[in-house]
């Protein structure tokens, strides 16, 4: 399992994994889940774009991504979210069928499309998935705190001058980007698994943002190589192992809180104490 | 803005001194209006540094159009907003913005202290590093609104009155000169509402910030506010509260005849009895002279 030809897949669905939990933390924070499961999905027809013009499969998925993101960002602005994600999931998805049908695509390439294919990574594969990856950082880090304020308070980042229509194509942008670098590996329907389920555990486990980020990431990164492993030794699809311990995670995480919640309850007594009301009682007389 | 670790001393010296800059706030013929609809029309008034003003109007009079205009996001304001001298694009640093209603979901990973953080430097780029600087400010904020202790709690689990304090922290956390609070008061219940117009006037008061506070329901402002900017009908009256709030200044105001009615320290605003009172004068201006400013 750690022969040479698995080094990469180590490498590769290891570094998914890490910018999958970071963009995972902010998907979950935007509540962009729909998206998030949306834009993997209507991308899965670039593939069979890239084979009917017979160019590189991943140049075709970014073209698709690249178009679903625009068309998401431009029907979000008309109005709800959850409306725009569905019309653009369809869309693209109508057109995939067509386009799958005037290819020889045959039944296994579209299984491992949307399945994930984690054996058979090249040495050549890790180039792009590495210089995606670190332009996600590396964007994910320089916007780190407008993009937080932005996604967790958007009526507070309005006053702040922080443009939401910026930080929302940007935001999809990386979003694409990741799913464009994932989808081959471990398939059109487990990007989405593998952005909601660890940072929607690790948001109810930790209440600091910092702290919450970097546990969706070690979830992220452990849910994959436990996934990679047990897929080597059943020979069972990665996504299945990557898709029920999702469920797993965030129903433990879950329970774990109210668990924590019903037997030590911290937060009643301060919110009984009140002793603020000292400040203000003290403000008031004399005055008025 | 500069680091210091304190809200800003009664007095905040000028940096930006300039001919008006008495006020911290001056709007001067203020006109909205959004797809033909006249919003706010020839909107007028001035709020000097530690003041409080309520902005008073019902549902829909435009108070939240007007404290958008005055953060510049408002699109096609006409007429003139100045911020210690400044537009409102570049007077960002100033003014710190309590927005109506803010729904925290009950698992968002943000405690009052990250969200206080964020009120800090949420506006900058790169990552954040660890500074006893950003702490103290932090904390300066938090112990103004008196929120050190639920400081590290997550917000969504806190009550109403909390979560209000939290905002208003977030908004101070850069020492503004001005405080803008859309409808602070609206979801709380008697006690905490009480509570908080008391802590609006000690900020007044102790910092000497400038506060602009918009309600529905004039009356539990009433013991802390020395101004009042009464909108109705997108025209707006401001003066002090024995100025404005009479009848005959919002009939002119409302185009109808209003009666003002005291009872045990509360003020009232009725639509008259009957319409016909108005033959009796009672929404004409007193011998002429325009108390209410720019009705
Ligand atoms: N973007 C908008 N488009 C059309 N009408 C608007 C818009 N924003 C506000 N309005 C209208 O402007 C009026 C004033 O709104 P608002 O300032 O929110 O009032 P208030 O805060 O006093 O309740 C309302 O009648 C509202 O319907
Ligand atoms: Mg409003």
């Amino acid at each position: 399992m750690f022969d040479i030809f698995m080094i990469h897949t180590w490498i590769a669905s290891t570094i998914i994994a890490v910018t999958a939990g970071i963009l995972g933390f902010f998907v979950v924070l935007r509540r962009s889940a729909f998206a998030a499961h949306a834009l993997p999905l209507a991308t899965f027809p670039g593939a069979a774009a890239a084979q009917l013009l017979g160019i590189q499969p991943l140049w075709g998925l970014m073209g698709f991504v690249t178009l679903a993101v625009v068309l998401l960002h431009q029907l979000q602005k008309l109005g709800r979210k959850d409306v725009a994600a569905g019309l653009v999931l369809v869309t693209l998805l109508a057109v995939g069928s067509l386009l799958l049908s005037m290819t020889n695509t045959y039944a296994p390439a579209v299984f491992s499309l949307l399945f994930g294919q984690v054996l058979g990574i090249s040495a050549a594969d890790l180039w792009p998935v590495a210089t995606i990856a670190s332009l996600v950082l590396i964007g994910a880090m320089s916007l780190y705190r407008p993009l937080l304020l932005q996604s967790a308070f958007p009526e507070l980042a309005i006053s702040r001058g922080i443009s939401a229509g910026v930080i929302d194509i940007i935001f999809l942008g990386l979003l694409g980007l990741v799913t464009a670098m994932a989808m081959p590996v471990v398939g059109a329907l487990l990007v989405f698994s593998l952005l909601i389920a660890p940072a929607a555990a690790a948001q109810s486990l930790s209440a600091r943002p910092l702290q919450a980020l970097v546990l969706a990431v070690m979830f992220s990164v452990g849910m994959m190589w436990l996934a990679i492993a047990l897929s080597f030794w059943t020979n069972w699809p990665i996504g299945f192992f990557v898709g029920t311990m999702g469920a797993l995670l965030f129903t433990s995480a879950r329970m774990f809180r109210y668990i924590r919640h019903r037997w030590f309850s911290t937060a009643l007594p301060t919110t009984m104490k009140n002793s603020s009301m000292k400040l203000i009682l003290a403000a008031q007389p004399g005055e008025a | 803005m500069h680091e210091h670790t304190t809200l800003p001393p009664p007095v905040p010296s000028d940096h930006h001194a300039d001919a008006n800059c008495a006020s911290v706030l001056a709007v001067e013929d203020l006109t909205v209006s959004i797809g033909g609809r006249m919003l706010l029309q020839g909107v007028t008034f001035a709020l000097q540094p530690g003041q409080l003003c309520g902005l008073i109007g019902e549902n829909g009079a435009g108070k939240t159009t007007l404290l958008r205009s005055l953060i510049g996001v408002q699109p096609s304001p006409h007429g003139q907003v100045s911020i210690s001298g400044l537009s409102p694009r570049k007077s960002r640093d100033l003014v710190g913005y309590v927005p109506q209603k803010i729904n925290f979901a009950p698992d968002l990973p943000m405690r009052v202290y990250d969200l206080v953080q964020l009120g800090c430097d949420g506006h900058r780029l790169g990552p954040r590093w660890f500074s006893r600087r950003l702490h103290q400010q932090v904390m300066a904020a938090l112990d103004a609104v008196g929120a050190q202790d639920f400081a590290y709690q997550r917000i969504g689990e806190l009550s109403g009155g909390q979560q209000q304090r939290a905002v208003i922290a977030h908004a101070l956390a850069r020492r503004p000169r001005l405080l803008l609070l859309d409808e602070p008061l609206a979801n709380l219940d008697f006690r905490s509402a009480n509570e908080l117009a008391g802590l609006l006037g000690h900020l007044t008061r102790v910092h000497g910030i400038a506060v602009l506070v918009t309600a529905h329901d004039m009356n539990p402002l009433l013991p802390v506010m020395d101004h009042i900017v009464y909108l109705a009908k997108g025209r707006a009256a401001s003066g002090s509260v024995r100025e404005v709030v009479q009848s005959a200044t919002l009939s002119i105001l409302y185009g109808y005849p209003v009666a003002v009615i005291e009872h045990g320290g509360r003020v009232l605003v009725l639509p008259h009895a009957d319409a016909q009172a108005g033959e009796d004068g009672c929404y004409l201006m007193p011998n002429g002279s325009a108390s209410g400013g720019q009705a």
